[in-house]
């Protein structure tokens, strides 16, 4: 390991004490709001409330806008809206303080930086569409799922983990 | 006793304040931890870098026992708490296509938005992604979705009544496994190649 890569590691935080820390703010988050962490569901947010307001009437005959466009109050003043604007803010601090913010694409040196965008922007698709059927992502349905002990937070977690590990060998130049 | 909002002991107009710094304590902690790099994250697969295992399931078992404990001194009410709802076919093919877009994109919602903010493109660009995800979704829903989206609904079970055994005993076996995971992962780091990222 050279200095670089060592410095690069020192600057991350100790993973457990990351998850204890973590713990903390999904007990925090329960004991006030009853509800724990979540991610999609800010983006579902946004995509609602454009769909609103390019096409009204399209996305009030929508079975899967129409609860959230019908409202009187615009779909982006929800509760994960205003969490994930946290995310951004706490993100940022953090690099900030690691003096880790510099634009890059990050891609292992056997592909190229074409390959990882298009790959990112494939693997975006899949999470947007995955998110909706398993109603919640990694941070709201495994996460915070796990966290109340439900079992479907277990079955997400495993689904997605799971699949990960099992597609993981066809992906592997795109890793390692 | 909490919950503190819905049991109206805190106005409701303070739900968004704390949403906000909620995210604030989430975003700070994923970035900290190294969440920033699709090619850390990926290191789960290939057992070069089991950060996200560490942080995952420490923070699951720490907030598990919390809110056990919270519940037990009577701090919370658990039965009014938020509990995913377990409809069976999508929980899991939806964890599929989310797994599959994993190892594809190598991020999650939440690392990507901690990534794209300290400037990873491809960060960006999975959060486009996403968004586009979501509207196929929306698009295609009463075609394509709607039906298996509702099959299988079991309520909102807990696992350690699925399970046929106490919260306690799940806890603990749950820790256990955590510990179990943490040591075994430990082992396999040192036996893979070593990936510079």
């Amino acid at each position: 390991m050279d200095n670089t890569l060592e410095d690069k590691q020192r600057k991350y935080m100790n993973p457990y004490l990351a998850g204890f820390l973590l713990g903390l703010t999904i007990i925090f988050a329960f004991y006030f709001t009853g509800r724990g962490l979540g991610a999609s569901g800010a983006v579902k947010s946004v995509v609602v409330a454009t769909v609103d307001a390019v096409a009204h009437d399209h996305a009030m005959n929508s079975e899967f806008y129409a609860p959230y466009a019908s409202k009187e109050e615009s779909p982006l003043r929800a509760w994960l809206v205003f969490e994930v604007i946290g995310v951004m803010i706490g993100a940022l601090i953090s690099g900030i303080l690691a003096g880790r913010l510099k634009l890059k694409i990050e891609h292992s040196p056997k592909i190229t930086s074409k390959t990882r965008l298009l790959m990112a922007t494939l693997g975006g698709i899949l999470f947007g569409v995955g998110s909706q059927l398993g109603r919640g992502c990694t941070s709201g349905a495994a996460l915070s799922g796990m966290a109340t002990l439900s079992t479907a937070g277990f079955l997400s977690m495993i689904g997605i983990f799971g699949t990960g590990y099992v597609f993981a060998y066809f992906f592997r130049k795109f890793w390692i | 006793m909490g919950p503190l909002i819905p049991n109206e002991i805190i106005d409701v107009n303070w739900n968004f304040l704390i949403a906000l710094i909620v995210g604030i304590g989430f975003g700070f902690i994923l970035e900290r931890a190294g969440f920033s790099s699709s090619r850390k994250l990926a290191g789960v697969f290939y057992g070069y870098d089991f950060v996200v295992l560490r942080v995952f399931f420490t923070a699951a078992v720490t907030a598990a026992i919390g809110l056990y404990y919270f519940s037990y001194f009577e701090w919370i009410d658990l039965s009014i708490i938020y509990i995913n709802p377990l409809y069976l076919k999508s929980n899991l093919i939806g964890g599929a296509i989310m797994g599959l877009g994993f190892i594809i994109g190598g991020f999650c919602p939440g690392t990507g938005v901690c990534a794209a903010m300290i400037g990873k493109i491809d960060a960006m660009v999975f959060l486009g992604g996403i968004f586009i995800g979501i509207f196929i979704f929306g698009e295609t829903y009463e075609l394509l979705w709607q039906k298996i989206h509702m099959d299988t609904f079991l309520g909102a079970p807990l696992v350690f009544d699925s399970l046929g055994i106490t919260s306690g005993l799940f806890i603990l076996g749950l820790t256990a496994a955590a510990l179990l995971a943490f040591y075994v992962t430990a082992k396999i780091v040192k036996k893979v190649k070593p990936v510079d990222y």
